[in-house]
């Protein structure tokens, strides 16, 4: 079990990283604007970085694909074409931050399903409407293009 | 005469000018605050060039240059992310505060330019340009970094110390007797509490009134309130500097983050021009007299904020080369340390060298913080070095 440790940075956005058993951290940063750093600490000062590389949101989810977590999407995609799917952060601070996730009718409002809520890097699959969300939770979601855009705007602002 | 052709002709000169200043600034690796600042001193009075015709407007855009950076200020963290950042880090807050505040007040009493003039040095010398540190942090590539958040959460206190310290740096500078001096601390500390209540409770609300999908209305929008309220406060005697950093906290989430964006360009020129302007209200001659106490607070400032940040991150069990690295990283001093010099010298209430001191002081500083960030671990690896060896 690896315990991802998620700190917030005031006026950039959260480190998200965890310590690897070769003794590393390795996480990323998240800024608010989007995009994301991949970050790598040093072997003998850890709380230095001997990497810090910024990602677009294409080569974030290449390098996730290549180490294999996102198993539950790339099943979707192949399973069914012309489904969409799309990975929605569920920004600490959102007006769902605390709240269940009955509490965003989110199928009901935009015909979007959740079929998953990644927290802290663990898969909590076909989550039930009591579900509690969190800030810094990624909702992998379902649905069509115009609904998945809405579902991301209603997570952002209720 | 001068026809408006010729004020285009400077003007669009003095922007080329700095747009040149600033690319080579940030190749050689240092703010582009000291040069926009010296490029201020060379135009103005007993400056090389002096530069005629465009002060209406030149003094009109300086003035929207402070209300914008203190409107981002505010907008920079939420009003959550303050209140979390008092609570976590104000012990170390209180140690910065004590320990750089200090040396400006006991400068400018040893000067004799009174309390009032030793309550704005102290804000010159305490308050740690957070656009340097974050662009810096961020060009090493060190966010990643353990002692990052350390830094970051002094910044953060930093920013709400500001809420309580220039409604009252104001109202003692427009007022400058005791009663009015208390009455000034009791406003400003009234209006910070129910800013940062308003944000945390209503802040959606704020948002709603500025917010718009379309980005030319938002800015429109944002810029406008930002000015009304600017001027409101102004008129009000509390500084338009304080209204939009206060409008800044109060609003909150994304529209915040949409805002900043939208902002971001807007500022840089405006905050250009102001610190143009400074530089040209500022008569280079009367730099040398203070040249020396320039330096001498640079040394020691620059020696409390490593020692403030030394002291942070220790807190936090960083390792002696993270606790060195967010003691330098904190070194810079630049945009708000001018605002508040600026302030100072419009209103009249202190002596006129200060904005000398303070131009001075900026200039070593902007420099200085940029370089330490970067030298601080060779620095420090030499010492190890050495102490390895002996």
């Amino acid at each position: 079990m690896v315990n991802v440790e998620v700190t917030p940075l005031p006026g950039i956005g959260t480190r998200q990283d965890f310590l690897s058993r070769s003794g590393r951290r390795i996480g990323v940063v998240s800024h608010r604007d989007g995009h994301v750093d991949l970050i790598v600490s040093k072997q003998d000062d850890t709380d230095a970085c001997v990497a810090s590389i910024a990602l677009t949101v294409e080569e974030s989810a290449a390098l996730a694909n290549l180490l294999g977590a996102p198993h539950l999407v790339a099943q979707l995609r192949e399973e069914a074409a012309g489904v969409h799917t799309r990975q929605l952060p569920l920004s600490p601070g959102s007006p769902y931050d605390g709240r269940t996730l009955g509490d965003t009718a989110l199928r009901t409002r935009t015909a979007v399903s959740v079929v998953a809520v990644v927290r802290a890097g663990t898969v909590h699959p076909s989550p039930r409407p009591d579900f509690t969300l969190g800030g810094g939770d990624l909702l992998i979601t379902v649905g069509t293009p115009d609904g998945l855009a809405q579902a991301a705007d209603v997570l952002d602002r209720g | 005469m001068h026809g408006t052709g010729i004020s285009l002709i400077e003007l669009g000169a003095v922007f080329f000018g700095l747009g040149l200043l600033g690319r080579l600034a940030w190749r050689i690796g240092v703010s582009p605050i000291p040069l926009y600042l010296l490029g201020g001193l060379a135009f103005g009075a007993g400056g090389l060039v002096p530069l005629e015709g465009i002060e209406g407007f030149t003094d009109i855009a300086g003035e929207i240059g402070v209300v914008l950076l203190l409107l981002l200020l505010g907008l920079e963290y939420s009003a959550a992310e303050l209140v979390t950042g008092l609570r976590r880090s104000w012990v170390a807050g209180l140690v910065d505060l004590v320990l750089n505040a200090v040396p400006g007040a006991a400068v400018a009493l040893w000067l004799g330019w009174g309390p009032v003039g030793a309550l704005a040095m102290a804000g010159v010398t305490y308050i740690s340009s957070s656009g340097i540190v974050a662009k810096v942090l961020g060009d090493l590539g060190r966010l990643g970094n353990r002692e990052t958040p350390v830094i970051l959460s002094i910044l953060v206190f930093e920013d709400l110390a500001m809420a309580v310290y220039l409604p009252i740096l104001t109202g003692l500078l427009a007022g400058a007797t005791l009663l009015g001096g208390l009455t000034a601390v009791g406003v400003a500390l009234v209006a910070v509490t129910v800013v940062l209540v308003v944000a945390l409770r209503f802040g959606r609300y704020v948002s709603m009134v500025v917010d718009s999908p379309e980005p030319e209305v938002f800015l429109l929008r944002v810029l406008g309130a930002a000015l009304l309220v600017a001027g409101a406060a102004s008129q009000l005697q509390v500084s338009a500097a304080v209204g939009a950093f206060l409008l800044g906290i109060a609003i909150s989430g994304s529209t915040a983050e949409n805002a900043t964006k939208l902002l971001e360009p807007l500022r840089d020129l405006f905050a250009a021009v102001f610190f143009v302007v400074f530089g040209l209200n500022t008569d280079p001659r009367s730099i040398p007299p203070v040249l020396g106490y320039a330096v001498a607070l640079a040394v020691i400032t620059t020696l409390t904020k490593i020692a403030t940040g030394w002291f942070a991150a220790g807190r936090q069990g960083m390792a002696r080369m993270g606790r060195a690295r967010a003691g330098a990283a904190l070194v810079a001093r630049g945009e708000f340390s001018i605002v508040i010099a600026g302030l100072a010298v419009t209103a009249g209430a202190v002596d006129e060298q200060l904005a000398a001191l303070a131009t001075a002081y900026v200039l070593l500083m902007a420099v200085l913080g940029p370089i330490a960030a970067r030298v601080v671990e060779p620095v420090m690896g030499l010492f190890n070095r050495r102490a390895a060896a002996a």
